[in-house]
């Protein structure tokens, strides 16, 4: 199916909302020992954060840029201009009314509820959801798990915290974990005491943060033995910031036996850089499962990835990248096998639209001497349009007899005769097309907790709306 | 040389290009050569950090101590294989980079227009020929130092012009022999197919002690005009020391089809660069490899199936049967240029894991540019399925042949695409003999 549109009429300005920000702390733009300083005091944060993070800093300037294997594109990033931290206490100054109609009408068409609405558009700072959060918050504070912010957590709880920060993405990960760990602020600390299997989804969503959406955040999730925890991030409602650069770290530890799913699903602004490191760390026979779905950005660079440190543990990246127009979604996965019977399974499926460019990055490693080691990894891509571009870049490594990895991808477009059925019976080129796209999808989508799959959906029919003409 | 290679300064250089056959050369390949080794030394030695080197062993690519190649001692016809079986329509022997014979078997060819001759010949006899040709194509895959390195020691080369229409059925038939210890050689190949014209070639690469080290450092273009049909197969023994990089060019116009056959059993390190190019619609490249790795052997593989027009096909099956110690990279990309649209392409890696030792790593890769294309790739790693062995061993086969037998199978899948039942038969004989 080729449907010839060159140039897609998007608004770039979607986004570009003006803050006026009377931020009562601000460290100002770029980055030095001072901007360090200056965030460990106002955090009140303890002497042990503040080397952590200088260091951090000099690893971070060290560093180039990954361009030797990732696009040029990272070169637009002006690190200089930057502010590294705003305590967004009373940042939103901006009324209902002067939210964009188009907004209002995403909104409204992904079935956000009111009270969401306002938040997510950046009139209200925090989201009004006291009563739902609290609620969730007994619930799970009964059981025993403690939920809050990291910044409050490695003040409360620097037992917990201090253990196991840093400890699955060192500082001098890559370039970006580097930065986060210089300059992070806000994300979620998430402790679950062994057994416990917490019943509700918790959501960073619901948790009444300023620094909720930071910049920078830092999650730590340590489900202890035997416990079991869904963590969901995001929402597929566009997320608007002024903000070029988004480098979050997020890091789980599931111990012997324990489940962690992590679900995300992020639509930046077009403008947007976003270069996020997340990792696992999965104990023996624990199961660590990202759910990852990217919309929207200038550019996502993000590989969840599991470190499959006990026997038979398991490790799981499903993801779905949908890249618009001027889009590129760099995302994939990387499943580091460390010991006999691991197990871990990779599903792709990615979206290019106009001249948008999704492209799979995987990484599988199975060293010397395991038994019994399996990856099953599986990329699909469609293309939509003519100038639509995907690419595909594996790296497998296996050794020894015992174990067994296979690697498939495909690339297709919708198929012609589909859309011309569905027209047949009445349906737009665009319905017919979103419902193509729905269909490829939907054996991922309905893997997703149901009000998710549900807004993807919705979003998905948005996106392919503009694709047609 | 910055990485002070004692054996090959800008002095030697010199005494190796007036080396025999090669003294005769035209003025303008001169200054080509000249050029070419400025190059060389203005590059830098390929490092890890370069994603078309990741997982190779560089280490191995330091080119102290190597010599320009002695003379050949013996009898080079030892090292040959009898002619009866495939019969070949011609064949050309080099002993170190020197000329042993070159004889055209089949008189009715000569008759036909077919050039089948040595690069040195052609030089004086086709210039503009090989001006337009000669390593016309651009490195792409990360061995631009040792291409130029190539350029501008060749000496031991092939000119193969098959003219419009001819059809010649029985191979011909190249050998390369090496002898001596830290022995270096060239060796080039140049094959230019006209239109509707079809030919096979058959090229060996053998050293005559297993111990010897030693440096090849190939080239093998291909040049496929519209409707051509063009097989290349190279069977490469060289010694256990040896390092090798070879770098292959296949090129095809309309409706041409390609097929190139590696079948690598030799060497310490042996690189093997493959890019076929479909600058035509209806072009279609068959990109074929079977290595048996032994002891710390490493093959490091890397293609790129270039679809630059509509409808055009690639299809890549690479196999690797891993013993020991051994290690194998292979590192493919489909890509799809913009408008190539229609394009159906294929690729796929299995690596066989038959030691506990053994290592494979694959990055099969997609670069999609255009839509309304049929593009897979698979890459597969695994061992000796449990099932099959005690199938095998409750007939009565014992545990290392039952594994032979597999293996021999997993192999032989990728020979049976060859059209040709005798050249078949004698791949599958050779490949027998390494399991």
């Amino acid at each position: 199916m080729s449907t010839k549109t060159d140039s897609i009429a998007i608004d770039r300005d979607i986004g570009d909302f003006y803050y006026n920000v009377t931020a009562t702390r601000d460290a100002g733009v770029g980055l030095t020992e001072k901007t360090i300083d200056y965030i460990v005091d106002v955090k009140k944060e303890p002497e042990w954060i503040r080397e952590f993070r200088k260091n951090a800093y000099h690893v971070f300037k060290s560093k180039p840029l990954p361009t030797h294997w990732a696009g040029d594109e990272l070169k637009e990033i002006d690190f200089d201009v930057i502010r590294y931290y705003l305590a967004s206490g009373d940042a939103a100054k901006r009324t209902w009314e002067e939210v964009p109609e188009d907004i209002k009408r995403t909104f409204e068409r992904l079935g956000i509820p009111e009270s969401e609405r306002k938040f997510l558009a950046g009139v209200e700072a925090q989201f009004d959801s006291e009563a739902v959060y609290s609620n969730i918050k007994k619930a799970v504070a009964e059981q025993g798990v403690i939920f809050m912010g990291s910044t409050d957590a490695l003040k409360e709880r620097p037992d917990l915290f201090r253990k196991w920060f840093g400890k699955v993405i060192p500082t001098g990960d890559n370039k970006f974990s580097a930065l986060n760990s210089a300059v992070f602020s806000g994300g979620s600390f998430i402790y679950v005491p062994p057994g416990v299997k917490v019943k509700h989804p918790l959501q960073a969503y619901f948790r009444i943060n300023a620094e909720n959406f930071g910049q920078f955040e830092r999650t730590l999730i340590i489900a202890d033995e035997g416990s079991e925890v869904m963590y969901m991030e995001g929402c597929t409602a566009p997320k608007f910031t002024t903000a070029t650069l988004h480098s979050a770290v997020v890091e789980l530890v599931a111990l012997r036996g324990a489940k962690i799913q992590y679900i995300t699903v992020q639509n930046w602004a077009p403008n947007v850089f976003n270069l996020v490191t997340k990792r696992g760390l999965a104990m023996e026979e624990a199961e660590i499962k990202w759910i990852d779905c990217n919309i929207g950005s200038r550019l996502t660079m993000k590989y969840p990835g599991v470190v499959l440190k006990g026997r038979k543990a398991r490790g799981e990246v499903i993801s779905i990248a949908l890249a618009g127009d001027g889009q590129h979604q760099d995302t994939g996965a990387k499943m580091i096998h460390a010991a006999d019977e691991t197990t871990s399974n990779i599903v792709s499926k990615s979206i290019s639209i106009g001249k948008g460019r999704a492209t799979y990055r995987g990484l599988v490693h199975v060293p010397k001497h395991l038994k019994g080691c399996k990856n099953n990894t599986e990329c699909d891509a469609l293309l939509i349009n003519a100038s639509s571009r995907t690419d595909t870049y594996p790296a497998i490594t296996v050794r020894g007899t015992g174990n067994s990895t296979q690697h498939e991808a495909s690339v297709s477009q919708i198929n012609a005769e589909q859309i011309f059925y569905m027209q047949q019976r009445g349906l737009s080129e665009g319905q017919a097309m979103s419902l193509a796209v729905n269909g490829f999808v939907n054996d991922l989508v309905s893997q997703f907790p149901m009000e998710y799959s549900v807004e993807l959906k919705r979003l998905i029919d948005l996106e392919m709306e503009g694709s047609v003409g | 040389m910055a990485q002070g290679a004692v054996t090959m300064t800008s002095t030697e250089l010199s005494s190796i290009l007036s080396g025999p056959g090669q003294s005769s050369a035209p003025g303008w390949f001169k200054e080509l050569q000249a050029k070419a080794w400025e190059e060389f030394e203005a590059e830098p030695l390929p490092t890890r950090s370069n994603e078309l080197w990741r997982f190779s062993s560089v280490k191995n690519l330091g080119l102290d101590g190597y010599v320009a190649a002695p003379e050949f001692s013996g009898d080079p016809f030892s090292l040959t294989r009898p002619r009866e079986f495939p019969q070949p329509s011609g064949r050309i022997i080099f002993a170190n980079d020197s000329l042993v014979t070159a004889e055209l078997l089949d008189p009715a060819l000569e008759s036909a227009g077919v050039i089948f001759t040595t690069l040195a010949d052609a030089l004086k006899k086709h210039p503009d020929r090989l001006r337009e040709h000669f390593m016309a194509q651009s490195v792409r895959l990360g061995s631009a130092k040792f291409a130029s390195l190539h350029k501008s020691l060749v000496q031991a080369g092939i000119f193969i012009w098959i003219p419009r229409g001819v059809e010649i059925h029985n191979p011909f038939e190249v050998f390369h022999l090496v002898q001596g210890d830290w022995t270096t050689v060239f060796p080039h190949t140049l094959i230019i197919a006209e239109d509707n014209s079809r030919v096979t070639i058959l090229e060996h690469f053998v050293s005559a002690n297993p111990e010897e080290r030693g440096l090849a450092c190939g080239v093998n273009d291909l040049v496929l005009n519209p409707g051509s049909k063009l097989s290349y197969i190279s069977i490469q023994e060289w010694s256990r020391n040896f390092v090798s990089v070879q770098m292959n060019s296949t090129l095809a116009k309309k409706d041409s089809a390609a097929l190139n056959l590696a079948l690598n059993f030799g060497g310490k390190y042996s690189r093997l660069e493959s890019v076929s190019r479909m600058v035509e619609s209806g072009a279609r490249s068959d990109m074929l490899a079977i290595s048996v790795a032994r002891d710390e052997q490493e093959f490091d593989q890397r293609t790129l199936q270039d679809h630059q027009k509509p409808d055009t096909t690639s299809d890549l099956l690479y196999k690797n049967a891993l013993h020991d110690q051994s290690r194998t990279i292979f590192s493919g990309l489909i890509k799809v240029e913009p408008g190539a649209h229609r394009t159906d392409a294929y690729q796929k890696v299995r690596n066989l894991l038959l030691s506990d030792d053994a290592e494979a790593n694959s990055m099969p890769g997609l670069e999609i540019l255009a839509d309304d294309v049929r593009c897979t790739h698979g890459a597969t790693s695994g061992q000796v399925e449990p099932e099959e062995l005690f199938y095998l061993k409750s007939r009565g086969i014992n545990d290392l042949a039952a594994k032979r037998l597999i293996a021999r199978g997993f192999l032989n899948e990728v020979v049976d695409r060859l059209p040709q039942e005798r050249l078949s038969e004698y791949l599958h004989q050779q490949i027998e003999a390494r399991l």
